[in-house]
């Protein structure tokens, strides 16, 4: 039993490798300059990392009004 | 915009048919040639056919594992930090607690929030999934599951139902509905069947579809209204903890992590596992995208996040320190991709500077571990859920 099915799964594990070795790859300087453009072309747009007032973050407490 | 683009698209005349099709490049006898999608699967299992031994089989997998790791080592130049050196540095974090959602009975094990960017629900040890709206910390709906440990629960796209599921070993669709006459659990539907608890589960880009992790090491796509498979996803050696979808609208694939130490990227369509990545020492309890949907997080118990680049295939980021010991139980970024925040064991929320590598904060405020953790579909703010019993707003 053991003979058969190790075969079989050792069979899917060099397809998956076969097809892993065809993939066409971009350098790390290339992905990591994408990442850190992506990053700094949505910054305005990140309330986390900007930080919102509290008038418009509905989590913020916002600040009492007092009647004069 | 955002395209997942890790395999490039050059179109030609296929070296092996001659038609006309999207070539790949593909390697035969260490030869370079371009073939289309067919012929290069054709390739793949040519000559397993025939009555190969379990020797020559391994000896053919540890030698493209090596192939694999030269070329993964050639691509390899540079690293993120350094790249992201001359970005500004961040300034000081002040994020605390706006909301604490009480009201569970036990641990908090999953949360997710609603796309009205106000609701949550969240599932417990105790049976209970409740929706709350975060803003006023009220209570909306309360549903108690047949079982106990409901580990996975998400809202559906349209805001007017729930999944949820855990040690029943399924995932059930309830539809929420403001009829205080109505029964929630009388219209409750049974969707996903697994042989083994559910770990994760999420709604695709529509209410019709569920996709589905869980301890019996697969992951599943059915279908909601009929509750038929329409998809598995083999090759995970062990439990499959947790999955992500592709954030693209066109994007047709997801990631998932498990107990094997793998996070695995698959095609929706043909349930094949795209590529895979082995570099962390334990358990994968967490993996979210990166928003472009280029790369995505993982957070294991051993201690650390890692950040995969897909076109680059490999890892290219590792956040840890010494100082922190214990397992990250749950990851997301903030919108811009910037920040990640991980919730650990050690009952803290540490926020790390993608680019740079570096720990930005501390957030403390948990009384247990954090078991859960989601930024809200806006990025105003952020959700914890914790063995504590509660859930925290932080913004």
């Amino acid at each position: 039993m053991s003979g058969s099915s190790s075969v079989a799964t050792m069979k899917k594990v060099v397809q998956q490798l076969r097809q892993e070795a065809g993939l066409n790859c971009v350098k790390v300087c290339q992905a990591a300059a994408d990442l850190k453009q992506f990053c700094l072309q949505n910054a305005q747009h990140d309330p986390l990392l900007t930080g919102v007032s509290s008038s418009t973050n509905p989590f913020r407490p916002q600040k009492l009004c007092s009647f004069l | 915009m955002c395209d997942q683009t890790f395999l490039v698209n050059v179109f030609g005349s296929c070296d092996k048919c001659f038609k006309q099709r999207a070539l790949r490049p593909v390697f035969k006898k260490s030869q370079q040639l371009s073939y289309c999608s067919m012929c290069a699967e054709i390739m793949a299992t040519d000559g397993l056919h025939e009555n190969q031994t379990l020797a020559s089989l391994k000896s053919e997998a540890e030698c493209l594992k090596g192939k694999l790791e030269e070329e993964r080592a050639k691509l390899h130049d540079v690293e993120l930090h350094q790249v992201a050196e001359r970005v500004e540095a961040l300034g000081q974090f002040v994020m605390k607690t706006r909301r604490t959602l009480k009201g569970h009975g036990n641990k908090v094990l999953c949360m997710d929030w609603c796309k009205d960017k106000r609701r949550i629900v969240s599932s417990s040890q105790d049976g209970k999934v409740i929706v709350w709206d975060s803003f006023t910390t009220n209570k909306e709906h309360a549903v108690t599951m047949p079982c106990t440990w409901v580990m996975a629960c998400a809202y559906a796209p349209s805001g007017c139902a729930i999944a949820c599921g855990g040690l029943d070993n399924k995932c059930s669709v309830y539809p929420l509905t403001f009829d205080k006459n109505e029964n929630m659990a009388a219209k409750k539907k049974s969707v996903a069947m697994h042989t083994n608890y559910l770990s994760a589960c999420s709604f695709t880009n529509s209410d019709m579809q569920i996709l589905t992790a869980s301890g019996d090491g697969t992951c599943a796509l059915w279908d909601v209204e009929s509750g038929q498979l329409l998809q598995s996803f083999h090759g995970h050696g062990a439990d499959v903890l947790c999955l992500d979808l592709a954030p693209s609208e066109t994007g047709n694939t997801f990631v998932s992590g498990g107990c094997d130490k793998k996070a695995m990227v698959w095609d929706m369509r043909s349930g094949q596992c795209v590529q895979a990545f082995e570099t962390h020492e334990s358990d994968i309890n967490s993996v979210r995208y990166y928003p472009s949907g280029d790369a995505f997080a993982s957070g294991s118990d051993d201690a650390t996040c890692r950040l995969y680049d897909l076109r680059a295939d490999r890892e290219v980021s590792i956040y840890s320190k010494e100082s922190i010991i214990f397992g990250a139980s749950s990851v997301d970024f903030s919108l811009s991709g910037r920040l990640l925040f991980a919730g650990y064991n050690d009952y803290t929320i540490n926020v790390w500077d993608v680019l740079k590598g570096s720990r930005v904060s501390i957030l403390f405020g948990h009384e247990n571990r954090v078991s859960t953790l989601r930024v809200s579909p806006d990025g105003t703010a952020f959700c914890s859920g914790s063995w504590d019993h509660t859930l925290r707003v932080w913004a």
